[in-house]
């Protein structure tokens, strides 16, 4: 079968220095992949080179088995690092939501009567249909990132890319994130996504990628959640803790300083969260009932 | 009433009132884009090439709009190819290739001494000098750029907000910049005269820069700023035939007043937005 996306021999630097060396993977229809590795591993460059923003030194980068060049068949849906967007440009959440349908949209100003249906019902799917008005700033963590959500599946995407989805959010909220995307892989979405939260990619994604400049490893959580595969991601030693049914993983502290935690992970409860987190029904997916036990675990970050 | 009525009489003013309030609303359109991409500088250093045009089109007897208009257009394009394709950031882009064209024009005219008074009018306007032709040719160019900013509304909108995404969801990013490009270098070539050289950045950036300080919508800011550059151009020329000043530093002087203003309404706003948070926190 042809995969979605083929990643042939990809070499990519910025300058004489590789970011990413001989990388070759395959993403095939359905799939739900999480890339991991350390900061600087060249991440975000994957993405981008799958994304067609940058273009591989060598080797070949192709989607439904054509080279990416603006011209694909495919359609891709990205959601950016929140931190790159401008949160004060002059735009509402409908207009943004609207963007996604650029390759739609035909001459002049206005959308149509069915455009508009079709924002409301994308937001109204992630529960934030009343925000539509609202300008981008004036928005929580989460709330942000289902906006650029909702760009995203307003395209209906064939693949799916996130950058850092869960980053600069709470507990709670990355665990609605994660969840949502759980659900949308389910429904046959693929997708791709770049996570420094270790313990949330064991959790959700039934893929997973281990980058350093070139693929270390990739394959189900289980197999690649290893002492040996992430110290050597990470460049530092790794320790993954099997419990129950979960995998944790944590870094081994430095032998020089006085904590004599061992990678105890600590459990999050996302009732506990604090920040920006928005309200959600207990029986909405990742809902936690105070006191009873949570078929989803949730974890709090263990960097 | 008399004072409203009585500057025209004359065709100076008539003209020069029709090419401000044209250039007005030109500026006013584009300052809205160049704002949000924080490319503020790209106004004075492009006005500062298409000068260098000028007097290129000059000695090669070509046709001023023509040869200026493409000189424009050339420069833009090669600081967006340069800073796409580079590591150099827009201002050091701007400051380089534009200076270097500001230049060329200035290294002709100390060859050809002969013509320097003509451009002493590119440099700082000569609104005063504008004829009927002259004010048909400003309002083609604001009717096409007009005509495009509608067309590719939504193109425009989202590259200004995110280009590098928008190229991913279908923009063709590098033809929005190629249009854009040649529509700010036809505004600045109808802008010229009005304003001059020097003071074109001025009547790109205000009356954007205050708009945004008005509100948080882009539609409304693009009418905020259409007004402000259209009432500015219209009460700079009233203001200058009345006080005998220079009429594109008038104008340029009430929009920096229309700043000033918005400024203070909204520092005001945000003031009693933050206490009204405190009542509602207390």
């Amino acid at each position: 079968m042809q995969p979605l996306v083929e990643m042939r021999n990809v070499t990519f630097g910025y300058d004489a220095t590789p970011t990413l060396r001989d990388v070759s993977l395959h993403l095939h229809r359905g799939q739900f992949a999480a890339l991991v590795g350390p900061s600087g591993a060249g991440k975000t460059s994957l993405l981008k080179l799958v994304l067609g923003v940058l273009q591989p030194t060598h080797g070949a980068v192709l989607l439904n088995g054509a080279p990416i060049d603006g011209r694909q068949t495919a359609r891709i849906g990205y959601v950016p690092q929140l931190e790159t967007v401008d949160w004060n440009f002059p735009v509402t959440v409908e207009q943004v939501v609207l963007m996604g349908r650029a390759r739609q949209a035909g001459w002049g100003p206005w959308h149509g009567a069915a455009a508009q249906r079709e924002a409301r019902a994308v937001l109204a799917r992630l529960e934030i249909d009343h925000l539509a008005g609202r300008h981008i700033r004036a928005l929580s963590g989460g709330q942000q990132q289902r906006v650029f959500l909702a760009r995203a599946l307003i395209a209906q995407p064939d693949l799916l890319v996130l950058d850092e989805p869960t980053s600069g959010v709470d507990l709670r909220t990355a665990e609605n994130i994660l969840h949502l995307l759980a659900e949308l892989n389910r429904q046959g979405m693929t997708i791709l996504m770049t996570t420094h939260d270790l313990n949330a990619a064991a959790a959700h994604a039934p893929w997973i990628i281990c980058l350093n400049r070139a693929v270390i490893a990739e394959g189900a959580p289980e197999d690649i959640f290893t002492d040996a595969i992430l110290s050597r991601t990470y460049g530092s030693e790794m320790i993954v803790v099997r419990q129950a049914g979960m995998l944790l993983v944590a870094q081994k502290p430095h032998p020089h300083t006085h904590r004599d935690i061992l990678p105890t992970p600590v459990l999050g409860h996302p009732n506990r969260a604090t920040g920006d987190s928005e309200a959600i029904d207990a029986g909405a997916p990742g809902a936690v009932n105070p006191g009873a036990v949570n078929e989803e675990p949730a974890y709090a970050v263990v960097r | 009433m008399q004072w409203f009525v009585e500057p025209f009489q004359y065709e100076f003013f008539r003209t020069g009132l029709s090419v401000a309030i044209l250039a007005g609303a030109l500026c006013g359109l584009l300052g809205v884009y160049i704002v949000l991409r924080g490319m503020s500088y790209i106004g004075h250093g492009l006005s500062h090439a298409i000068f260098g045009g000028a007097v290129v089109s000059y000695v090669m007897q070509w046709n001023f709009y023509l040869g200026a208009g493409l000189w424009g257009f050339l420069t833009a394009v090669l600081i967006n190819q340069t800073v796409r394709r580079t590591r150099i950031g827009a201002d050091a882009a701007i400051g380089v290739i534009t200076t270097a064209s500001f230049a060329v024009g200035v290294a002709l005219i100390s060859r050809y001494r002969r013509f320097t008074q003509s451009f002493d009018a590119a440099l700082f306007g000569n609104i005063l000098g504008v004829t009927w032709d002259e004010v048909a040719v400003v309002g083609g160019i604001a009717l096409l750029v007009a005509l495009v900013i509608l067309l590719f509304y939504k193109q425009l909108l989202f590259t200004t907000f995110d280009a590098e995404v928008a190229q991913v969801y279908g923009v063709r990013t590098q033809w929005v910049d190629t249009l854009f490009a040649l529509a700010l270098a036809a505004a600045i070539i109808a802008s010229m005269q009005v304003l001059g050289v020097t003071l074109i950045a001025a009547a790109l950036v205000i009356p954007a820069i205050t708009a945004r300080l008005l509100t948080d919508s882009f539609g409304r800011m693009m009418a905020y700023a259409i007004a402000i550059g259209v009432t500015c151009g219209a009460l700079g020329m009233y203001l200058s035939f009345y006080v005998d000043v220079a009429s594109g530093a008038t104008i340029v002087l009430l929009q920096a007043a229309a700043f000033a203003v918005a400024m203070t309404v909204s520092g005001l706003r945000h003031q009693a937005g933050r206490r009204l948070a405190h009542v509602h926190v207390d």
